[in-house]
Formats: structure tokens, C-alpha cells, sequence
């Protein structure tokens, strides 16, 4: 390849004295070459993201009406709906906020701002990294276990309670983990500013660090949740896939939630159950779609006054 | 007290350092430090890089103590009192020994509330607004901010940052304030102000100001401690105190060779 250069500066040099090789072209086809490369990633991802919505949408947009979402579930599919469904994700979903959130970003306030450097903590640390990446049916058996039968009388069994729990226990590491990486965003000068005017630690947390990694917690926060939404191996376990026609009356009523019912209508033979299906994923992902929105509406607040 | 003839004895001491050693872990990093700075007196360390200067300073308010591993061995007193002895509480050291960085770091918060955290937390009782207006003022900012007390500490420039970085320490009316090269990130207009700003300040402060600059330490200190570093056997430099004396006889007529090596410029 031969490339005219207009911008020759020549050289002061004798040229055998150079010891570099320039080489520009080679550098730009490896340019290229990389930039491709990534190209067809992020079009694979998009195609396969694609087809996925479209043959989503394209089954289940014509089920989806008021009727779908205001109606039961019921042995006709014509009739069938996720009232229940949507009500019961709704309640659990508040119960693992409500839980997860004031643990996992005290814990990881604690571990990274208060707690030394030492082989307990070390220790605490190695184990959240790997409750992260427990399978989720794991945490299932050990809601089964200890919500479902030993705090029966406080949790009523197999209910919202003990569903939120189970649920609120699985993405407790990856709220830990991500308020840890937000506070350590925050750069220590700051810290050391705060300190050098004779705050205590807690005041230093309060008023300068924890302001400026809210946003980065409600991001790690919200992506925990959306986890938690649709993850149904884990309410299986602990016995929520029951035939549920009924609103939840409070925290210790049995209850179904959508990625169940979803996964109960396409275990069916009949192609309608599966239409319904289809329209149940379309629910679960605006209801998804509304929780991330919140967190991005969350943050962009914080973060605006954080400046 | 230190009764070392060779040590300017001029007014009450302010803080003294009595056999301070530091380590970070297991590593020695400044040895067998002796120093007394006087009440209202600017007191300049100067040195090469890595000699401790940085460490000695934290030693005075404490902050090393949020040093994973720094020890501190030895007698700092500020006002006669141990600042190591058990039962001192290095919250409350740190109102009276305030601090200034080399790098401006205002609190992403407005200007007014960069001065009001420090008052607020330290149980101030009386007017914010005159506080925040008097503590600017002291550190020659006022008229720059005035009108902005409610925008961000951030929006400064760099020379103002620094000075609201001062104004927020003298806010907490502290009795010493040590500046870790203050200057270092300012151009020369905003370095000047600030050392016009420190010439001022001694009325009423005690400063302790580690720099760089030479001129800086002449032009500002009435006392610079020079130290210097020596590397051990196994590759560790260790520093130490090499001569501590009025500004004057440092530059002029300093007792050490290497120090007179220092500060005209050939050394190393
Ligand atoms: N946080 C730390 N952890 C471990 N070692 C440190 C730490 N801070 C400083 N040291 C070591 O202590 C020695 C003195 O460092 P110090 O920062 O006090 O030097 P200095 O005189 O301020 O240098 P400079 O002029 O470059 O700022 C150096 O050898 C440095 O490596
Ligand atoms: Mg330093």
C-alpha cells in the first residue's frame, strides 16, 4: 500500500540511523481490523436482542388488553390473566427492596468506610464475592429451609414475606459489592478534607461521600432488582408455583409472580397458553423497563444536586 | 521543651516534635526528628522528594493516622500537650491543627456550604452568613465570590479553590494551619496571592508550610527546617532533619554543607 503523504517532514537524519518504522499504514489496518471487530459485536448482540422483542411482541401483542392484566388465572386461556401475577410482583418486589437495600448498602458502607483492613473483613470480603455468583436455586433451598419452615409462625410460610426474603438474600451481594465500588469512586481527598476540619467518620460518609456515590449505588442497586424480578428458580424452590386466584391480602399471603406464571402458561401443551406467555414476558418488561427508569429519574436527581 | 541551643528559642512553642520517628509498616521513613515552632511564626520544610516532609506534617494533626500502617514513635506536643498520649482524641485535634493540600479539593457543595460543613460539625453557635463572609475575607476571596456564595466550589479556578480550601480551615478558628505545598498546582499571580494571604494569616495563626520553591520559603517563612534523605543497606531511604534555623541563616549562612548545597541549587 502505497500512501502519498503530503505531510513528509523529511528528515534531519541520515536515514540507516532511524531506529523507528513508522509504518503508518500497518497501524491503521490494525485500526480498522479492531473497529470491525467490535462492530460485530455489538451487532450480533442488537440482532439477537432484536428477533428476541419481535417474536415476543409479534405473540403476544395481540393478547395483551385490560382483560389480560385485570383477570385471573384460569383454566381458559382466552380468560386467563395475571392480576395475580403482577400484584404478587409488585408486593415482593417492594418486600426485597424494602430489605435488601438498607442491608447491602449499610454493609458495604461498613466494610468500606468504618472496618479496618484485617482477615476478618478480608474474610467477610472473599465471601460476598462469592455469594455473587451462587446459583440462585441454592439461595431457594436455604429460603425454603429457614423462611418457609423454621419462621413459619413470623412469615407464614410459603409467602410474600418469605418469597422477598429468599429473594432480597440473593442479590444482597451484588448491592454490597457495587455500594463498595461507588464509595470507592469517591476520591479520598475528599475524605481527608472532611477529616482535616475534625469531622468524624460518620460525618465525613454522610455529608461528602455517601451524596456522591448514591448515583452509583441506585445503578448497582436497580441492576440487583431487575435480577431479583426475574428469577424464578428460587420462589420454585421455596414453593410458589401454586395456582394462585386471588389478590395477596398482606405479607404472610401465599402468592405468584410474573416470570412464574409466565413459565406456568408455557409448560402448557395448548399454543393459546403460550400467547399469554408471550404477553406476560411484554408485561414483566415494562414493569422492568418502569423500575430502571425510576432508578435513572433517582440518579440524574442526585446527581445534579450533588454538583 | 528542647533544650538545644542551636534551635531558635524565640516565642512559646506552638508544637514540638521530641525524637519523632515514622514508619509505614515495617519501613522506617523519617528518623530522629527534633523541631519546636513558635506561636505565630511561618515555619517552611524543605527537602527532596520522598524525605518525610509530607509524613512529619501529617504527624502535627494526626492524619496519619488514617494511614493503613503508619506508626508514629516519639513526643509531638502542641501546646505542651502529647498529641500521642492515650485519651487525645484526633477529631478534636484537627479543629485546633487544620490543614491544607497540595491539591485544591473544595467539597462539590457551593461555596458558602464549603465553609459552613467544618463550623456546622464542630457545634458552631453563632452567625453562618458572618462566618462564611469573615473566613473568606481572611483568606482574601471575598470580593471574587460574593455574589456566587451559593455555586459551586468547583466552578473556582484552581487559585481559588486553594484559597477557599483556606478559608474553609481557618473557618473552624484553628490556632495552626499546615499547608502541604500549597502552591504547587497555582500559577505564579495565584501563588503570590497566597503567600500574601500566609503573611497575613501570621498574625493569628501558626503556619507550617512544606514547598518546593526556594524563593517561596525565603519570601514567606521566618524559620526552615531543611531535611534529607539517605538510602540504608537494603535500598530504603530513610529521612532525617538536617538543620533547622531562622530563614535567613538557611539561605545564607547555613551550618551544613548539604544544606548550602540545597538551597543554591546544586545538589544531588
Ligand atoms: N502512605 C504511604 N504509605 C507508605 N509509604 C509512604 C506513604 N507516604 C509516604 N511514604 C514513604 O515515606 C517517605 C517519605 O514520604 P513523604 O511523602 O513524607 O515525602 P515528601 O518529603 O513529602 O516528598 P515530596 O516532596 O515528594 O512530597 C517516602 O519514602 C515514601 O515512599
Ligand atoms: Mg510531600
Amino acid at each position: 500500500m502505497t500512501i502519498d503523504n503530503p505531510q513528509n517532514f523529511g528528515s534531519d537524519r541520515p536515514s540507516e540511523a532511524s531506529n523507528f518504522n513508522i509504518n503508518l499504514a500497518g497501524r491503521y489496518k490494525l485500526d480498522r481490523i479492531f473497529e470491525s471487530l467490535t462492530w460485530i459485536a455489538v451487532a450480533i448482540a442488537l440482532l439477537v436482542l432484536a428477533t428476541l422483542i419481535i417474536d415476543v411482541l409479534a405473540d403476544g401483542l395481540p393478547r395483551l388488553s385490560w382483560d389480560f392484566l385485570n383477570n385471573f388465572p384460569s383454566r381458559k386461556p382466552e380468560q386467563a390473566g395475571l392480576k395475580s401475577a403482577l400484584f404478587g410482583t409488585i408486593w415482593v418486589m417492594s418486600v426485597v427492596a424494602a430489605v435488601s437495600f438498607p442491608l447491602g448498602v449499610g454493609a458495604g458502607i461498613f466494610l468500606e468506610e468504618f472496618a479496618g483492613d484485617n482477615w476478618l473483613t478480608r474474610i467477610i470480603e472473599i465471601n460476598i464475592n462469592n455469594l455473587a455468583g451462587v446459583p440462585s436455586i441454592i439461595y431457594g433451598l436455604l429460603g425454603l429451609q429457614v423462611f418457609v419452615r423454621y419462621m413459619e409462625p413470623l412469615t407464614g410460610g410459603r409467602s410474600i414475606l418469605s418469597g422477598g426474603f429468599t429473594l432480597a438474600l440473593l442479590i444482597l451481594p451484588i448491592i454490597i459489592v457495587s455500594t463498595r465500588e461507588a464509595l470507592r469512586a469517591v476520591p479520598d481527598s475528599l475524605r481527608l478534607a472532611g477529616f482535616a476540619l475534625g469531622a468524624n467518620r460518620w460525618q465525613v460518609v454522610r455529608e461528602h461521600v455517601f451524596p456522591l456515590a448514591i448515583p452509583g449505588i441506585l445503578t448497582g442497586t436497580i441492576l440487583a432488582l431487575s435480577r431479583a424480578i426475574g428469577d424464578t428458580a428460587p420462589l420454585i424452590t421455596i414453593g410458589a408455583l401454586t395456582f394462585i386466584s386471588f389478590l395477596p391480602e398482606g405479607l404472610q399471603s401465599p402468592f405468584t409472580v410474573l416470570p412464574i406464571q409466565v413459565f406456568n402458561w408455557v409448560s402448557r401443551p395448548q399454543r393459546e397458553f403460550h400467547d399469554n406467555a408471550a404477553a406476560g414476558i411484554i408485561v414483566l418488561m415494562v414493569v422492568l423497563l418502569l423500575m430502571n427508569a425510576t432508578a435513572v429519574f433517582l440518579r440524574n436527581r442526585f446527581q445534579k444536586k450533588a454538583s | 521543651m528542647i533544650s538545644n541551643s542551636s534551635h531558635p528559642v524565640t516565642t512559646q512553642a506552638a508544637l514540638t516534635a521530641e525524637d519523632v520517628n515514622v514508619y509505614y509498616g515495617s519501613n522506617l521513613a523519617v528518623r530522629n526528628v527534633f523541631l519546636e515552632i513558635p506561636k505565630n511564626r511561618v515555619v517552611a520544610f524543605i527537602g527532596p522528594s520522598g524525605c518525610g516532609k509530607s509524613t512529619i506534617l501529617r504527624c502535627f494533626n494526626r492524619m496519619n493516622d488514617l494511614i493503613p500502617g503508619a506508626r508514629v514513635e516519639g513526643k509531638i506536643t502542641f501546646k505542651g500537650q502529647n498529641l500521642y498520649a492515650k485519651g487525645i482524641d484526633p477529631v478534636e485535634t484537627r479543629r485546633y491543627i487544620g490543614m491544607v493540600f497540595q491539591k485544591p479539593n473544595p467539597f462539590p457543595k457551593t461555596i458558602y456550604e464549603n465553609i459552613a460543613f467544618g463550623a456546622r460539625i464542630n457545634g458552631y453557635q453563632g452567625n453562618m452568613d458572618e462566618l462564611v463572609e469573615r473566613s473568606l475575607r481572611g483568606a482574601a476571596l471575598w470580593d471574587e465570590v460574593k455574589d456566587k456564595l451559593k455555586g459551586s466550589g468547583l466552578a473556582l479556578s484552581g487559585g481559588q479553590q486553594q484559597r477557599l480550601c483556606i478559608a474553609r480551615a481557618i473557618a473552624v478558628e484553628p490556632e495552626v494551619i499546615l499547608m502541604d505545598e500549597p502552591c504547587s498546582a497555582l500559577d505564579p499571580i495565584s501563588t503570590l496571592r497566597v503567600e500574601e494571604l500566609i503573611h497575613e494569616l501570621k498574625q493569628q495563626y501558626t503556619i507550617v508550610i512544606v514547598t518546593h520553591n526556594m524563593q517561596q520559603a525565603s519570601r514567606v517563612s521566618d524559620l526552615t527546617a531543611f531535611y534529607n534523605a539517605e538510602a540504608t543497606e537494603t535500598g530504603n531511604k530513610i529521612g532525617y532533619l538536617v538543620e533547622y534555623d531562622q530563614t535567613q541563616t538557611i539561605f545564607h549562612n547555613p551550618t551544613e554543607k548539604a544544606t548550602q548545597e540545597y538551597v543554591s541549587g546544586r545538589f544531588g
